[in-house]
């Protein structure tokens, strides 16, 4: 397994490159927008993967409700992280190309902005919840707030979607029209930022399951040490009891 | 099923006695959210016409923000002298103890909101164009939606550091949904320019939705260890 992380690690770092190369160079550009559009081969790719990495937090999180296993419950953790960290990147470059194209850098009733705005809300306070609670129950209350977070999705998307919405239609599935060429280019991303993904989740995984260890054995150490001091501890209380 | 509801109904009792005697809670609310109204008249100083237009974010964000006074005291009494230990180890359910805080909550906030709602109304020189009866099921069905998930994050929070920080920041993400139907329902009514019938609907069904994942949750929560 470690040995592949490295080859792994490469061809993503390859992946990555060559989808930037097609990103810039040789998807066509738009009729209507020109080469501004090029933007949704990082937003909606990051779009996709970061949803996908909340989905897989919610079935983590409701895994560990049921059967408590440590591996579920780190799975939710570098889940949330790493997905908060593509929405942030949805967050950022959906504005970016607005302003040129909408004239505006946000449209406050659409319904898309609006709900990744609320997720990403969402998950934000997921994490401070589990940077703030230091105790065994981190993971249980974390576990908690995830299954309401995403039963809490589609009631934002319904709140929202009273209002007209302004984002373009979603490219698939969505009845809009695009450009085959572009939508190769678009899958091809998408697929370089899975595995860009699915690296940092593995890296993050490990890490925290190495962090988790290292904590087990200190706490079993100091537990020993503290056998083996007591006695010699107690002396001083007796003392000052008398 | 009767000792679930005379448990619920016990504890419900106890809590209002307590408020009634001491008033803590009712008092910190009902000060802080007369100077958030104040605060507002001054910082917008609108127009009837305006007003009718922004008076449902403000009536709504004020009651939100004094709920948290309310909810943030919730389970502190009952960490004193160890009772939430108690009644962990008793056999008691755990849902009629979440049950009797939600509704003494809900209580609370309401009685808040009757004696508020007036001093809103002369402010702001409010009158209402649409249906008016609308606004009691967008304030009961609202005021649950916040109360019965402020109630259960409070439990939440109660295991964390800084916890008085913690509870806001956990409610008002979840509760966008339903501070959105409320303050857009409410609009709708003052103004009368759109039916509100979509946010009672959205409103019930967070309420329905919320009611059950807490009951479902509550007791996984106060028994994590």
């Amino acid at each position: 397994m470690k040995r592949l992380f490295p080859i792994l690690s490469v061809l993503t770092a390859l992946l990555l490159g060559y989808a930037l190369y097609l990103a810039l160079v040789v998807a066509p550009t738009d009729a209507l927008q020109g080469d501004v559009y090029r933007i949704i081969y990082y937003h909606v790719p990051s779009a996709w993967t970061g949803m996908l990495l909340f989905l897989i937090n919610f079935v983590a999180s409701v895994i560990y409700l049921i059967r408590r296993s440590q591996k579920a419950d780190i799975l939710a953790l570098v889940c949330a992280e790493v997905g908060v960290v593509f929405c942030t990147v949805v967050l950022v470059t959906g504005p970016l190309w607005a302003r040129p194209v909408w004239g505006i850098w946000w449209a406050p009733g659409d319904i898309r902005l609006t709900s990744t705005l609320v997720l990403w809300l969402i998950y934000v306070s997921y994490l401070v919840l589990r940077r703030f609670s230091n105790s065994a129950q981190t993971q249980m209350l974390a576990a908690a707030l995830a299954v309401f977070g995403a039963l809490d999705v589609p009631l934002v998307y319904f709140s929202i979607w009273f209002f007209r919405t302004q984002h373009p239609q979603p490219v698939i599935g969505g009845g809009g029209s695009m450009d085959p060429r572009m939508l190769h280019v678009l899958l091809i991303s998408w697929m370089a930022f899975l595995c860009f993904g699915f690296l940092v989740c593995w890296s993050r995984f490990r890490l925290e399951l190495l962090r988790r260890e290292v904590e087990e054995a200190h706490a079993l150490e100091s537990l020993a040490g503290a056998e083996e001091i007591s006695p010699k501890a107690s002396v001083p209380l007796s003392r000052s009891t008398k | 099923m009767n000792l679930f509801w005379g448990l619920t109904l016990a504890t419900l009792v106890k809590d209002i006695r307590l408020e009634w005697r001491s008033k803590d809670a009712l008092n910190a609310m009902l000060f802080f959210s007369l100077l958030v109204v104040v605060i507002f008249a001054f910082s917008f100083d609108p127009l009837a016409e305006e007003s009718r237009h922004i008076a449902g974010g403000l009536i709504w964000v004020a009651f939100l923000f004094a709920a948290i006074v309310a909810l943030n005291q919730t389970w502190a009494r009952e960490m004193r002298n160890q009772v939430l230990d108690a009644y962990r180890v008793s056999p008691a359910p755990a849902n009629a103890l979440f049950l009797a805080k939600s509704i003494g909550n809900f209580i609370f906030v309401s009685v808040l909101e009757a004696l508020m709602t007036p001093l809103f109304v002369i402010f702001y020189n409010l009158h209402v164009l649409g249906p008016a009866w609308q606004l009691i099921p967008i304030a009961l069905l609202g005021t649950w939606a916040l109360v019965v998930n402020g109630t259960f994050f409070a439990a939440m929070s109660l295991r964390t550091r800084s916890r008085e920080i913690m509870l806001p920041l956990l409610l008002f993400p979840i509760s966008i949904p339903a501070v959105l139907g409320m303050v857009a329902g409410t609009t709708a009514v003052l103004t009368g320019d759109n039916p509100a019938h979509f946010y009672i609907v959205l409103l019930l069904t967070y309420d329905v939705v919320f009611t059950t994942a807490s009951l479902a949750l509550f007791e996984t929560i106060l028994h994590a260890e």
